[in-house]
This record gives C-alpha cells, sequence and structure tokens, in this order.
C-alpha cells in the first residue's frame, strides 16, 4: 500500500517550490529510512540512532538556525513541514528532531554566548552530537515553577542538585540542557555534558508509548560545571517557556502527519477488506468514521498552515501555538482510535501503523503542555481570567 | 571537465495514469512529477564524477520540456548540479525522440561536454530513443545501460560494466561519451534542505528554439505515435472452490487442460 497524503482543500498549492521541494525529501525519506524498519524498532523499544546523522546531513536538524551556525536558515514553514513527514514516520523521530531543534538548539541560539552558539550548534545540526533537554521533574510536571532542581553559586561556577524525569534522549546526550533554580528562585539554563562528575541518564523503560523514542531521568549530584556552561541570556521561567512554544509549533504540525497516515490506512484498508460481500468502507457507520477523519485531518492541515504563516511572518503567539497543539493531536488521537476500529483484529498489529501512531499519540496529548494546560492557557487568553490554581 | 545530465519530467511511478479524451495525452490533473527514475542514476553518477575529478569540473543539467519542469530542474540543482539549460518552447509539446535528440545536441553542443549521463528510458512512454539519437548527432560512442561506471586516471577513457541477460559486459569507451545508467549504478542522493536553499541562487537558462536557431521544430523523424490507448482489460478470473483442496487441484488441472489449453 502506497501512502498517499489527504489535501482536501488543496493546501498543497498554497506552498511555494522550495517548501513542497523539502516536503517531498523527507517523505522520501520516510518512506525509505523510516517506515521499513520502524515497526521492528518500536517493538523492541529502539531508537534509529543510525538515522541522526543522516537527518543531520538532509538539514532536518534545527533547519530554522541561520547558515553561520550550520543550520539552513529556512522558514518555520519548513520546519513545521519536515515535523509533519517525520510524524508521519513516527512520534518518536518528530520527537527526537523536536528536542534537538526546538529544544536544544534553540536555546543555545537564543540565550547562549557566541562561544556557546559557535561550539555546539554547528555539531548539533549535523547530528555529530545529540542533545536533551531537562525541564519537569518527578514532582514538576505541568508546574515548572515548583521545580527543586538548584543551582549553586560556587566560585566562578556553579554546583546543580536535582533530578529531571521524561526526558526524551537523555540517554543517548551528549549534552543536556538543564533548568535549574539559583538561590534567589531564578530559574537559569546550563549546558551539561554527559561526562560530567555527578551526572547520569538512567533510561525509562517500560513505556507503552514513544517506544522508539528514549525516555530518561537525568540526575544531578553536586555536578559543577564552569560559568561558561550557563546560558547567559535566560530570563527566569519565560525562556523554557520560549522553547516549549518553538517545540510545540512543530507538535502541531507533526500531528498532521500521524492524522494522514491513519486516515491513509483506513481508507484502503476499508475499500479492501470484504465483509458481508461488500467493502466495509461502504457500510455507512464506516463512512461516517471516515468523514470525521478527513473533516479533523483538514482542520488540523489549516491550522498548521496558518500557524507556519504567522511564524514566517513574526505574529505567531504562544495562544496561537497552545490551540493548535491542543486541536491538532487531539484530533490526531481520535482519528487514530477511529482507524484502529475500522482495521478491526488487524488493527492491534503492528503490521499495520495504526496501533503504534494511537500508543504514541497517548504521550504527545501529555507532553509538551497537556490537552487540559492548553485549555488553560487558552481560557486565561479569551477571559483574562487565570484557572491555574494557585494564582 | 564539463559534465551533462539529462533530465526528464514523468509522471510520478505511483500516479493513476489516465489518457486524456483526445487519446493524445495523460490527464495532468492531480497527477505528481518527478525526476525521471533512471535520470536519477545520472545526476547522481555525474556529481560523483566531479566531485572524484574536481578543480573546475562542472555538472550542468539539460531538459526539454514544458514550463513546469522548472521543479524537477531545481530538483536537481538541490542534489548539487551547478546549473541547468531549460528547453521551453510551445512547439516541443508531445516531441519525438528526433526532434527533442535534435534540440538536446543543440543545446548541449553550445554548453561544450566531455561526458554526458542520461536515463536508459524514460519510465513514462519507453521509447529508449534519444540517447541513441543524440549519440549519432553529436557523432559520439554510447554506452547503455551502464550498472558500474569508472574514469580512466588519465581522463581519456570510461570502463563501464553493462548490465545483459545473465550478466555483465565490461566495455570501455573514448571521451567524450554519451552513458546510459541502468538501476544499480548507484543510489542516488537525496535534495538535502541546504541543497534547497542553495538551489534557489543557481541559473536556469530558459532557452526556446529560436534561441537555439530552429526556425520551427526539428522533423520527427520516420515514426508517429497516432494514439494513446487505456491498458487493455484482464480476462476474466475464475475461481476454483471445492470442498478438499484435493478436488480443487484436480479441477484445476482440468481446467487449465480443457479450457485455457496450457498444459
Amino acid at each position: 500500500m502506497k501512502f498517499e497524503a489527504l489535501d482536501f482543500f488543496e493546501i498543497e498549492k498554497s506552498f511555494n517550490e522550495e517548501e513542497v521541494l523539502i516536503r517531498d525529501t523527507a517523505r522520501k525519506f520516510v518512506d525509505r529510512e523510516i517506515i521499513p524498519g520502524i515497526a521492528e524498532q518500536w517493538e523492541a523499544g529502539e531508537f534509529p540512532l543510525d538515522l541522526v546523522q543522516k537527518m543531520g546531513e538532509l538539514g532536518f536538524l534545527g533547519p530554522f538556525i541561520p547558515a553561520e551556525y550550520g543550520g539552513a536558515g529556512c522558514s518555520y514553514t519548513i520546519y513545521g513541514l519536515i515535523c509533519q513527514e517525520m510524524e508521519r514516520g513516527d512520534s518518536g523521530v518528530r520527537s527526537f528532531c523536536s528536542v534537538q531543534g526546538s529544544l536544544v538548539m534553540y536555546p543555545i541560539w537564543k540565550f547562549g554566548s557566541e562561544e556557546q552558539k559557535k561550539k555546539y550548534l554547528p555539531e548539533l545540526a549535523a547530528g555529530k552530537i545529540i542533545g536533551c533537554f531537562g525541564l519537569t521533574e518527578p514532582d514538576a510536571g505541568s508546574d515548572p515553577r515548583s521545580m527543586t532542581t538548584s543551582a549553586r553559586k560556587d566560585g566562578d561556577g556553579w554546583v546543580l542538585n536535582g533530578a529531571k524525569m521524561w526526558i526524551t534522549n537523555g540517554s543517548i546526550a551528549d549534552i543536556a540542557v538543564v533548568w535549574a533554580k539559583d538561590e534567589e528562585g531564578i530559574i537559569r539554563g546550563f549546558i551539561v555534558h554527559r561526562d560530567d562528575e555527578g551526572f547520569s541518564a538512567p533510561e525509562q523503560k517500560h513505556k507503552v508509548s514513544l517506544r522508539s523514542s528514549v525516555t530518561s531521568e537525568l540526575v544531578l549530584e553536586d555536578v559543577r560545571i564552569s560559568a561558561d556552561r550557563e546560558l547567559p541570556g535566560t530570563e527566569d521561567l519565560k525562556s523554557p517557556l520560549m522553547c516549549l512554544t518553538s517545540a510545540r509549533y512543530g507538535i502541531a504540525w507533526g500531528a498532521v502527519g500521524v492524522l494522514q497516515s491513519v486516515f491513509d490506512e483506513a481508507l484502503q484498508y476499508s475499500r479492501e477488506r470484504i465483509q458481508f460481500g461488500r467493502p466495509t468502507a461502504s457500510f455507512q457507520i464506516t463512512q461516517a468514521k471516515l468523514v470525521e477523519m478527513a473533516t479533523d485531518l483538514t482542520n488540523a492541515q489549516m491550522m498548521a498552515y496558518r500557524l507556519g504563516r504567522l511564524a514566517d511572518s513574526g505574529a505567531m503567539k504562544y495562544y496561537h501555538v497552545s490551540m493548535a497543539k491542543r486541536h491538532n493531536v487531539n484530533v490526531a488521537l481520535e482519528a487514530a482510535r477511529k482507524a484502529r476500529g475500522i482495521l478491526g483484529a488487524n488493527g492491534i498489529t503492528l503490521e499495520y501503523q495504526t496501533i503504534r501512531h494511537m500508543c504514541n499519540m497517548e504521550s504527545v496529548h501529555t507532553y509538551e503542555g497537556t490537552f487540559e494546560i492548553h485549555t488553560l492557557i487558552l481560557g486565561e487568553y479569551l477571559t483574562g481570567l487565570s484557572a491555574f490554581g494557585n494564582e | 571537465m564539463k559534465i551533462i545530465v539529462l533530465l526528464k519530467r514523468v509522471p510520478d511511478t505511483e500516479a493513476k495514469i489516465l489518457i486524456n479524451q483526445d487519446g493524445n495525452g495523460i490527464r495532468e490533473d492531480g497527477v505528481k512529477f518527478i525526476i525521471n527514475t533512471y535520470d536519477e542514476y545520472g545526476i547522481e553518477e555525474g556529481l560523483r564524477l566531479k566531485e572524484k575529478v574536481g578543480g573546475d569540473s562542472k555538472v550542468t543539467a539539460v531538459c526539454a520540456g514544458p514550463e513546469e519542469s522548472t521543479e524537477v530542474i531545481r530538483t536537481a540543482l538541490a542534489m548539487g548540479v551547478d546549473d541547468a539549460v531549460h528547453i521551453c518552447d510551445p512547439a516541443l509539446a508531445k516531441p519525438s525522440p528526433f526532434t527533442i535528440a535534435e534540440v538536446l545536441a543543440k543545446a548541449i553542443s553550445e554548453e561544450g561536454f566531455d561526458i554526458i549521463f542520461c536515463g536508459k528510458q524514460g519510465i513514462d512512454d519507453d521509447m529508449a530513443q534519444t540517447q541513441s539519437i543524440l549519440a549519432e548527432k553529436l557523432d559520439i560512442p554510447q554506452v547503455n545501460n551502464a550498472t558500474v561506471f569508472e574514469l580512466a586516471d588519465d581522463l581519456s577513457k570510461a570502463v563501464l560494466n553493462r548490465r545483459i541477460e545473465g550478466g555483465d559486459e565490461k566495455v570501455e569507451a573514448s571521451l567524450p561519451v554519451i552513458i546510459s545508467c541502468e538501476k544499480g549504478l548507484n543510489d542516488p542522493r537525496y535534495a538535502s534542505l541546504p541543497g534547497i536553499m542553495k538551489a534557489k541562487k543557481k541559473e536556469i537558462r530558459v532557452k526556446n528554439l529560436a534561441d537555439l536557431g530552429f526556425n520551427e521544430a526539428p522533423s520527427s523523424g520516420r515514426s508517429r505515435v497516432l494514439k494513446w490507448l487505456p491498458m487493455p482489460k484482464g480476462g476474466e478470473c475464475k475461481m476454483v472452490e471445492a470442498e478438499e483442496t484435493v478436488d480443487a487441484v484436480k479441477e484445476l488441472a482440468r481446467l487449465l487442460r480443457e479450457e485455457a489449453k496450457v498444459v
């Protein structure tokens, strides 16, 4: 079955030539390099590490970073299209790109010193080193302000203590962008190296979602680092939240890839699957599900497209991203469940893409701002009244 | 070294092909177009040769086709081709291999060349004629269906393997030469994002027939396409059913012998 991407409202025609070209490259890459092996890797709980340098060569890692630092200096729309295609392959692969690009390269680019940018960005862009982002803690998820990881001034440098959890790429990362509170309670960003004494990143096993992505704890026990490892340009919690806005932007696009994948699979399957002497696609209940999925996909596509244009014109705000992430991931999860049903018993095997996407979307629904948190962000923006517990 | 790679814009291998009402072309709405897949091997080999020889070597893509061919030309530039010539003229709509070879020969001569790579055939009409006519027009040797390509150290001749029935044939040819490429020659690279960004600044020289010194489209040879027809429908499928497999096999054997008369 050859994948066909539904483009019901002909959004393709709104993309320019280079946007279409890079989308085509990414789509070909996913068809040839990701799809053939991903089910097995997912089942084995392995991330396709051998693809990282290839993704670097193709420019998929932090593509919006300027060329002088090793990026491609391309638009946010192109970054979005890359995320869309990667997530059509697997959310774990897109998560890798999101973390490397939006959560590691982005903060170094925005808040790092010139030396830090020159040292880390070209290597990260090329996929020669891998990064991770440590914000979430065992007891600080949706409420990152309550983090307890501490940064104590020690002569010229810093001493970090604490624990991070649910960190994508943690155990395979060469560097970690770690967020910690100083003695005045201000959140600051640091670059920790894999071999820094007192630092370890044990992998979190037994996930039933995002199995082809590495998820880890970061443990910091008196990790002593020099002053030049602090990101000098950060402004308290606002800085990690800016990173998250960039990553959530990519997720809003990635969800479109999942929608295209599960819709296409359900459509093709139901047209070929014969029961009671006719294709299951000829039954009204199946058709109703397919129409809902196609409509949700089209909505998500238009939201992602418009979000890209807002980002490229400099008009994108955090609340635009919240709405697109919240909506697109939610409908992608629902569509994956509908597709799972349409595929019947076959829908529970890894022979098909759907169940993998369905399980993955449970994580994507929760991480990078849960569905509920995005609801509260939007609620606060629309009403001017905060519904967050302690404010 | 001056390397020419030929490009053709063709429908995607996965596209559903429908003949238009007049029977003289296909319905293009909704069809995705790509670089002829065999031409991609030619592009890759041209780029590898340039990387190997170095110096002021240059790879130029030459494409004759409608305006929309810009997209596939841009893809070749993004893969690493240095510049391109796009021969585009309304008089070249649905050209024969003779016509195309004639205009390509003119354009390629103007560019200058040491070696020309192209696909062994277009995956759309499967004629596989252009490269041979082109070799004749340029009066240079041609080697078809190459699966291995090497250039002698003194750059004077090419040594190639051609895939033939049951094995390979090793061939030597003096330069300049035109080489048509077969699957297996190499693994074409992707058009990378940095490559795509660079391709924006590369030059595509658009030429019409007049620019190439033609008053009209060159003669179309001695055969012409009359009409395109849809794929003939396959015969009816007969299912053999029986309670026991052994009976079904017996019935199948009987049908093959008595009805199909193939055993």
